[in-house]
């Protein structure tokens, strides 16, 4: 026997041995029957203080994504838990990666308590519900706030909070941060060449027509990343046809694409199309290279949401003072006024269905809804977020003040749409896509809603994922 | 020594293999096992669903369109590379104008060779990253190029027409370098009495390099031509930086694909795991082929 064959029979042995050895470290998908019940649950005894029923001394996991509001702001909210109590040792880590870091441990049931699922790799929701690993926040909902008396902490958030997070009539997902989108200018821009956002379509149209005879393209859009572009298309339509566009949309139903409003919008923002009122390249850029380059004057209105500000801080001019507006109303026949905008719930976190101190999970949330906690964050970060009232009395940046100004003006208009949540796919793939083709000008409205149709038909028809309803 | 080789032998064997038996060989027969499941990868739960992943898949107009892209790459890079490594490495090796018997590089052919070789020395991210830039349809290097001598660009990533060309462009640029100092080193393994002969016979350069050198080349092309092959089913890396599959899928390659359904858009891993189980197979089967298709005697120097 010489060394190769040596080397052979070893590696067939190796080769055999594996389906035994795979039977003996379980596959990946082993062990999914040990349901241990509660028994590995941390519990604490319920009271006036204690609402949630938290056990004092057990230790809480919280993993945050370390995106655009970096991890400070959830330290100090840690901080507040501990001292509420002292005896509960936080264990806190901050990644990117979210959906590789801990997907394995979801597997072995033994997940963190809180987890902040966001960002580029967060975990699509879909498949987190249809698998019952996330835990009803109902009673976090039903307890008493933490310094808002005589409320409970529901009643302290701002509307839609709770829809965003709803799978199925069950808040399962506390979405903490309140973006709104819109369509940003500088207002240094405007006032300096005396113009003035257009409230209507057509004057809209002529603004842009001024615009590009001033020499600045009148937009600019994340051609890489063509979805931020549905934003305002699917905005004026629920403008021109009402909530029920978006309830259509969301709930999937046959042709909600091709509705009249629908229809009525694309033919008006193909309008900017046709005419070339978009930045020469911009179907090449991605969103922060189109941002910069409309924080650079190049470009006159951009569609983004309310982290625009932030994530645009390092390169805006001094005195640009950005503005967020609603989308122009095509017309008097609009059901919403101009005023209305899309303000969503957003940046998305969970106490996994199987943590170890759920109870502790909750009372963290509790924590971060008090008046303090959203106060502080508004502070750190310069975002809203859903307590009602929190930014009071916090000196907010330009963009930002605009975006609560925003809000108060679109008041009970405000309208909001979540098939991006419950479908991860529909958005980021396949109306991404559409939305490339029809701001390029490669196709036409009526294709564009086809192509969107046809992807949310296939997720119609995909058994395999879990569909949602949700109520007008 | 004889009569203790065999204990020894073992005994450094066993660890090695038991970790690759551990950690990659186990993977992949678990990947098999998933693949007929629908299991969703963030709860312990998995139905067996037998082969109806494979049938979805056959179905899946996406999984087509990007096996199709993988086919043209698979057509592409490995000939172009090639192809450019070789005249590269040739003039680098054998170009030069030196009249005299022997055989030279171009003159600064070592300077040239340093710079080939760059590519090979970042990472992959960065060369992504990087020619992100350089496509940048606005202040782009090429744009801005093209738009001094008075020629207009097309948004390179941006549309579907050009993207999938711009992509393959920098698989290619990434990966000529490396081959271009492989066949380089096994240029200077052959004898220099060959040319020699050559030369006294009268062949012109390029004849020179299509009947001596290639032909002595051939075992290194072979190895070159299996990797690349390999290389052009994946291509993941470079796609999903720079366009991630886009604009409206015209880039799409079957490892994005497979990393979208399970990381991406969605949690299906038995539906990815069905996707991973084609592209071993896929790959396998383009391996062997490469390798019997490029069979030829081996050439030994005596």
């Amino acid at each position: 026997m010489n060394r190769r064959d040596i080397l052979r029979r070893t590696a067939a042995a190796g080769l055999l041995a594996t389906p035994a050895a795979g039977l003996l470290t379980g596959c990946a998908t082993g062990g999914g029957d040990d349901d241990k019940g509660d028994a590995g649950t941390y519990k604490g005894t319920k009271s006036e203080q204690n609402p949630l029923g938290v056990k004092e001394d057990a230790p809480l996991e919280v993993v945050i994504f370390n995106g655009g509001f970096g991890e400070e702001y959830a330290k100090a909210h840690e901080a507040m838990y501990t001292e509420k109590y002292p005896k509960a040792k936080i264990n806190h880590s901050a990644t990117q990666e979210i959906a590789k870091t801990l997907q394995p441990r979801f597997v072995d049931n033994t997940p963190p308590d809180v987890v902040n699922n966001s960002g580029a790799n967060q975990i699509d929701f879909n498949g987190l519900v249809s698998q019952n690993a996330i835990a009803d926040l109902g009673e976090l909902l039903a307890a008493p706030s933490l310094d808002i008396p005589g409320k409970t902490v529901k009643d302290t958030l701002l509307p839609g909070a709770v829809e965003v997070g709803s799978y199925d009539g069950k808040f399962l997902v506390m979405n903490y941060t309140y973006t709104v989108y819109g369509i940003w200018h500088s207002t240094k821009l405007f006032s300096e060449r005396k113009w003035e956002y257009a409230k209507t379509w057509d004057e809209h149209i002529a603004l842009c027509k001024q615009i590009k005879a001033a020499g600045i393209a009148p937009w600019t859009y994340a051609g890489l990343h063509p979805r931020y572009m549905s934003w305002p298309l699917i905005s004026t339509a629920i403008k021109f046809g009402g909530p029920s566009v978006a309830t259509a949309i969301d709930n999937l139903e046959p042709n909600a694409w091709k509705s009249d409003a629908m229809k009525t919008a694309a033919d008006a923002w193909h309008q900017i199309v046709k005419d070339k009122y978009i930045l020469e390249g911009s179907p090449g850029l991605d969103h922060k290279q189109s941002q910069t380059a409309w924080c650079q004057g190049k470009a006159a209105f951009i569609s983004c949401g309310s982290w625009l500000e932030s994530e645009q801080k390092d390169v805006t001019p001094a005195g640009f003072n950005m503005t967020v507006q609603p989308t122009p109303s095509l017309g008097s026949g609009d059901k919403l006024p101009f005023e209305a905008v899309r303000g969503t719930a957003g940046e998305p976190f969970m106490v996994p269905a199987k943590a170890k101190n759920l109870a502790g999970g909750l009372e963290f949330f509790r924590v971060m809804l008090s008046k303090k906690g959203a106060q502080d964050f508004t502070r750190k970060v310069s975002s809203l977020t859903v307590v009602a009232g929190a930014s009071e009395g916090v000196e907010l940046p330009f963009g930002l003040n605009t975006v609560v100004k925003a809000l108060e003006a679109s008041g009970s208009n405000g309208f909001n749409w979540v098939y991006n949540n419950y479908y991860r796919k529909l958005e980021r793939n396949l109306v991404d896509a559409a939305c490339g083709e029809f701001f390029s000008g490669r196709i036409g409205p009526a294709e564009f809603l086809d192509q969107c149709q046809k992807g949310a038909d296939s997720i119609a028809q995909d058994s395999s994922i879990k569909k949602y309803k949700r109520a007008a | 020594m004889r009569h203790g080789k065999y204990p020894l032998i073992v005994t450094f064997l066993v660890p090695p293999v038991l970790l690759y038996v551990i950690f990659v060989v186990s993977p992949y027969l678990q990947a098999f096992q998933i693949s007929t499941t629908d299991w969703l990868g963030y709860s312990a739960d998995a139905n067996s669903v037998g082969l109806a992943n494979f049938k979805t898949l056959w179905n899946d107009d996406y999984v087509w369109n990007a096996l199709k892209n993988n086919a043209i790459l698979l057509a592409l890079v490995p000939v172009l590379t090639i192809v450019l490594g070789l005249f590269f490495a040739a003039m680098l090796n054998m170009g030069g104008r030196k009249g005299r018997a022997g055989v030279s590089g171009v003159r600064g052919s070592s300077f040239y060779r340093t710079v080939y070789f760059f590519p090979q020395v970042l990472s992959v991210v960065i060369i992504a990253l990087l020619w992100k830039e350089v496509y940048h349809p606005n202040k782009g290097l090429l744009t801005s190029a093209l738009n001094s001598v008075g020629l207009g660009a097309p948004t390179w990533l941006g549309d579907p027409r050009t993207a999938f060309w711009c992509v393959l462009a920098v698989m290619i640029w990434s990966n000529v370098g490396f081959y271009v100092v492989l066949f380089g080193a096994a240029m200077s393994a052959i004898p220099k009495e060959i040319y020699e002969a050559v030369m006294l016979d009268g062949a012109s350069r390029l004849t020179t390099l299509w009947k001596v050198t290639i032909p002595l080349l051939w075992d290194t092309v072979q190895v070159a031509w299996v990797y690349l092959a390999i290389f052009a089913l994946d291509g993941f890396i470079l796609v999903q930086l720079m366009t991630n599959g886009g604009p409206n899928f015209s880039t799409d390659v079957i490892g994005v694909r497979m990393y979208d359904t399970a990381f991406g858009s969605e949690t299906k891993f038995g539906y990815a795991s069905a996707i991973g189980v084609v592209m071993f197979f896929l790959t396998l089967t383009v391996a062997v082929l490469a390798l019997r298709a490029s069979k030829r005697d081996r050439i030994e120097y005596s």
